[in-house]
């Protein structure tokens, strides 16, 4: 009848005999007659021919750019034999792995994906995944407020404002107060943090690199929350600590963040990859799938779902989190990205995109229409001020073929003239020279 | 047929309690440690703590379970059972010989909510 | 065996399994407080080690194209190959920061697939920022939520869920800042009226139902239980995870609904992807538009923007969503068209209420009507060899059958409850039916066969409470 329906009349009408039915509709029956009669406009049925016409002229309505925004989604190589390791039917179309002695291979990635994880953030114990980083991000809070049963939490103002906007959104639904701390020079207001944190706070959610992409001090946290036994949550683009001190290393008690900088394509913003990773003491609070080694009736070692009693199938209303699923296929992505390119490949690719992001900053600057905000040490993100129209200087760098940066003015009123730009490792000298020139003649 | 030991008081929620004195001793009985199968987790209350009557003091958790341990009396804790930590097994080999709790009580008159064996016995059925 | 180690038990030192292009730009080093001072432990492999570790690793995996997952109230269906081929193309991976007018396309993606996802429920508006299932329950509740708010309705804080709901229902409303009451139903999982009836009040901010419900049941009450609601001042919660085999027959919205989810990777085919990522778009009427999240995509005469709403109930995700899962789903719509949407339906319900009929006398089947996509066994009708539903599970793993969802719902206590799609062919149902009752033969002949399988996979049963006593959760614990 149709490609993915395979049943003939004939195999209907036998079927149907069996139930004792005599027509399909007759299935429908306790259905009330008047939910039966509808119109729905959609389009009609579409030919392999047609679907690639159709999105042909979809893609015709889009434009590919070179790029220079990053602010948390970054443009990143991703060798070859990635798409094809995960595009292997056996893990693109699996299930959940419910079924350990069918779904070893889920479970073996996943548990290597974890490993990853925990060794990139220095921290005992990572999940499966989760969405994306910034709900992670959000429940990261839901365990330090569940842990320490207060109902603030500190953010720091240099936290990415989208962030910002997902924890404020999840906080509000469950009466959680969210206080922000100043920031001074691109960076967390140490002074400010010290003066707002109390007992009344769960703890502080601190990036780093923040949203400007400059590196934080995190040494100082540690001390001021043991006064207050308060929390210590770090959000970083996990990439970044192939080279900079892990939030394991500062005593955090939570390291939260995207994953995506490990080789997952832009993707117009999804999917990604949110990663959680925790201490040993805070492990039975942490949400989503967690997979840990166990042995079979022979004693071979092998992998399986564990801690399950956290998790909203069976704690229902009680659970802390109500979270099902994880990034799983990402997460295998995260994984072959890794083994790929090992750990001096993920340094090497973070260090040119560091290196080409200077390089592009040093010539901007040296721009009549572009200043130096921020003097601090920064990673693949930077701020840069421009006297140019933000309207024309973007038609403009788009009609030759380039994205602007991130026009801070979005999110910050204060920052109307400001943007982020962030140069990867694809970005080859000349493409940051043209991208120069092209400003040059504004 | 699960166990139910004489001269302990008992709760609906499957708790035991034995008083000396002016403390109690809780834990949980034979019949909830056989509903929730292996258990693999102890979630102690911290000491010192001081909890109402039917408040929760901690969770049990086994491999497809979980239920909180709520406690029968008021009052503040005054140890735990460390063991547990590391072998929470325990309480599926012996669950009245393993208590998980012992609690200074505030108020006596508590008691006499409490079920005898008798009364306990008909819950489980 | 050398391909059951894992990738870091493969590696050696200066393997390198990348290349990176030279370039002449002067590196910068970062200051020296802010590096690492310990070694990073990663694997080092080769390609070919690589490609070689993970294809082994794929073999210990079942998927839907190697056989049958009768998974209920999980869908899983046929993922087509187009789907993966259009999402691969590199036109639609842009920067979801780049100007609004160079992302025309991907706009036009999103907005059509909400459209037809409305047309298709019978709701007037959809987001597609939810990543999956649960977080698209989580938006709806907190739809609720402000809605009520905004009519300083502000005592309405208790949200219905009848027990034989899924797990998620009663979390998603506990982490939404409500408080999740049960009601019982009858039998076959429907609402029983004189009990919801009773719960209903000034405190009732909505109720959530699966619709047919988790043992495939339709609730023909539904027009009555809309009414009752909403004259109680609730709102209507529909859990779009069992909406395959209303396709094309009966739409949520038409049944009173006024919020719902839909799961892309069930219903639309999209992958499951071994537990993710999902996609969980959330459709309201007309008249909770406005408290859709934010950003929410808006067609301004001919151009597709984005809008900040501040009625919305605030931002939930980075971004727009799991655009690489959604622009599968349109594929799949654009595939399916008006034409074949029914079929769907038809094909779903008819593929279950066949197998149900062909292997009752096997199996126990507490609820005989005609059911939806879905039904539950309570085990075998034989239970006197004391063969339970998990032998049962396990012994399919033999025949290469995934096993069908179990234990659950929770209203029986040997519950085995069974999707199959209307992918499957009749001979691929036939072969499901005559391994079911083969295994049901060997309950009663020789059940110790049954209680000690599987006997044919890589692995055997695992002891799950010494996992989960003593986790070891990464590599360096098996050092």
């Amino acid at each position: 009848m149709f490609k993915y329906i395979p049943h003939t009349e004939a195999e209907i009408k036998e079927m149907l005999q069996v139930i004792g039915v005599k027509d399909i509709d007759d299935l429908f029956l306790e259905i009330p007659k008047k939910l039966k009669d509808f119109e729905f406009n959609v389009p009609h049925s579409h030919s392999e021919l047609e679907i690639y016409q159709r999105f042909n002229e979809l893609a015709n309505k889009n434009q590919q750019l070179i790029s220079f925004i990053g602010a948390g989604a970054y443009d990143h190589y991703t060798p070859s034999v990635i798409r094809h390791i995960i595009e292997r039917q056996e893990f693109l179309t699996a299930y959940t792995p419910y079924q350990p002695e069918i779904s070893q291979g889920t479970l073996q990635y996943i548990f290597e994906y974890q490993s990853i994880i925990t060794e990139l953030t220095n921290m005992y114990v990572a999940n499966a995944s989760m969405y994306d980083g910034a709900t992670a991000t959000a429940e990261a809070m839901f365990m330090a407020t569940a842990k320490k049963k207060r109902q603030k939490i500190l953010v720091s103002s240099t936290l990415n404002p989208n962030i910002k906007k997902v924890i404020e959104t999840y906080a509000k639904y469950r009466d959680i107060q969210v206080d922000y701390i100043k920031e001074e020079n691109g960076q967390t207001s140490i002074k400010d943090f010290t003066t707002k944190n109390s007992k009344d706070h769960a703890g502080v959610i601190v990036q780093s690199p923040n949203f400007y992409g400059i590196i934080e001090d995190l040494t100082p946290y540690r001390s001021v929350l043991d006064e207050t036994k308060g929390l210590l949550i770090v959000n970083s683009d996990i990439s970044t600590n192939s080279l900079l001190k892990p939030a394991g290393d500062f005593g955090a008690d939570i390291a939260v963040g995207d994953a995506q900088a490990l080789g997952v394509p832009l993707s117009y913003g999804g999917p990604y990859i949110g990663y959680i990773a925790t201490t040993k003491k805070l492990m039975r609070k942490m949400p989503g799938r967690i997979c840990g080694v166990t042995e079979d009736t022979d004693n071979k070692r092998s992998f399986v779902l564990t801690l399950q009693a956290r998790e909203q199938h069976i704690r229902r209303e009680k659970a802390n989190s109500n979270i099902c699923s994880n990034q799983s296929l990402l997460a295998l992505l995260v994984t072959v990205y890794s083994a790929v390119m090992g750990k001096k490949g993920l340094k090497e690719a973070q260090q040119i995109s560091i290196n080409n992001t200077h390089y592009l900053y040093n010539k901007l600057i040296k721009l009549d229409t572009f200043e130096a905000v921020y003097d601090a040490e920064f990673f693949k993100d930077v701020v840069v001020k421009t006297t140019l129209d933000i309207v024309t200087l973007q038609q403009h760098l788009n009609k030759n073929g380039f994205t602007s940066g991130l026009h801070l003015g979005d999110y910050n009123k204060d920052q109307t003239q400001h943007l982020l730009f962030s140069a990867t490792e694809k970005r080859t000298q000349a493409e940051i020279d043209a991208f120069i020139d092209c400003l040059e003649v504004l | 047929m699960s166990k139910i030991k004489e001269g302990l008081l008992y709760t609906n929620s499957h708790e035991w309690v034995k008083v000396e004195d002016d403390f109690a001793f809780i834990g949980i009985t034979d019949y909830a440690q056989d509903s929730l199968g292996e258990i693999v987790f102890v979630e102690l209350p911290e000491v010192d703590m001081t909890v109402e009557q039917d408040e929760e003091l901690g969770a049990i958790e086994s491999v497809k379970a979980a239920s909180d341990i709520l406690s029968p009396l008021t009052g503040t804790v005054l140890e735990v059972n460390d063991d547990l930590e590391d072998s929470p097994e325990l309480l599926n080999e012996d669950p009245y010989e393993n208590w998980i709790l012992k609690l200074e009580l505030e108020d006596k008159n508590e008691l006499d909510e409490l079920l005898k064996p008798g009364e306990y016995e008909d819950i489980c059925e | 065996m050398y391909y059951d180690k894992l990738i870091f038990e493969i590696s050696t030192d200066n393997h390198v399994g990348y290349s990176l292009p030279q370039s002449n730009i002067k590196p910068h080093t970062l200051d020296n407080t802010f590096l690492r001072d310990d070694e990073l432990y990663l694997p080092e492999v080769s390609e070919v080690e690589a490609v070689r570790h993970y294809t082994n690793v794929s073999f210990k995996n079942f998927g839907i194209e190697k056989g049958f997952y009768p998974l209920g109230s999980c869908t899983m269906k046929y993922n087509p190959k187009i789907n993966q081929d259009i999402s691969n193309n590199p036109a639609f991976h842009l920067h979801p920061n780049q100007s609004l007018n160079t992302a025309q396309g991907n706009l036009e993606i999103y907005y059509e697939t909400q459209r037809i996802l409305s047309e298709l429920s019978g709701l007037d508006a959809f987001s597609l920022n939810p990543y999956a299932g649960a977080h698209g329950e989580l938006v709806g509740l907190m739809i609720i939520k402000k809605y009520h708010a905004d009519n300083k309705d502000t005592k309405r804080t208790k949200i219905i869920v009848p027990d034989s709901a899924h797990g998620t229902n009663p979390a998603s409303a506990s982490v939404a800042g409500f408080d999740a009451i049960e009601v019982k139903s009858n039998e076959d999982g429907t609402v029983k009226l004189k009990d919801l009836k009773a719960q209903l009040g000034d405190d009732t901010a909505g109720i959530m139902l699966t619709n047919p419900n988790t043992l495939g049941i339709f609730e023909k009450d539904i027009i009555e239980i809309a009414k009752l609601v909403h004259e109680a001042g609730g709102l209507l919660y529909y859990d779009g995870a069992n909406l395959n085999p209303l396709l094309g027959k009966v739409r949520p919205g038409d049944m009173g609904f006024d919020i719902m989810h839909i799961n892309l990777h069930k219903t639309f085919s999209t992958p499951h992807g071994g537990g993710g990522p999902g996609s969980g778009p959330v459709g309201v009427k007309a008249y909770l538009k406005d408290y859709l999240p934010n950003p929410q995509i808006v067609k301004e005469d001919d151009t597709y923007t984005l809008k900040t709403n501040d009625k919305a109930i605030g931002q939930i995700s980075h971004f727009y969503g799991n655009f690489g899962v959604y622009i599968k789903a349109y594929t799949y719509l654009l595939t399916i068209g008006k034409e074949h949407f029914k079929h769907i339906g038809q094909n779903s319900v008819l593929n279950a209420n066949y197998i149900k009929e062909s292997l009752k006398d096997n199996y126990k089947l507490p609820i005989k009507a005609i059911c939806k996509h879905e039904f539950v066994f309570d085990g075998l009708k034989d239970k006197s060899s004391g063969v339970t539903t998990l032998d049962i599970a396990k012994r399919l793993l033999d025949y290469d059958v995934h096993p069908p969802t179990i234990y659950f719902p929770l209203v029986f206590k040997e519950s085995l409850m069974i999707e199959p799609p209307e992918t499957e062919s009749k001979a691929a149902i036939d072969n499901f039916i005559s391994v079911m009752k083969q295994v049901a033969k060997e309950a009663k002949e020789n059940p110790d066969l049954v209680k000690n399988a599987p006997h044919t996979t890589i692995v055997k049963r695992l002891d799950e409470a010494s996992a989960a006593r003593n986790p070891r959760v990464k590599y360096r614990d098996l050092l």
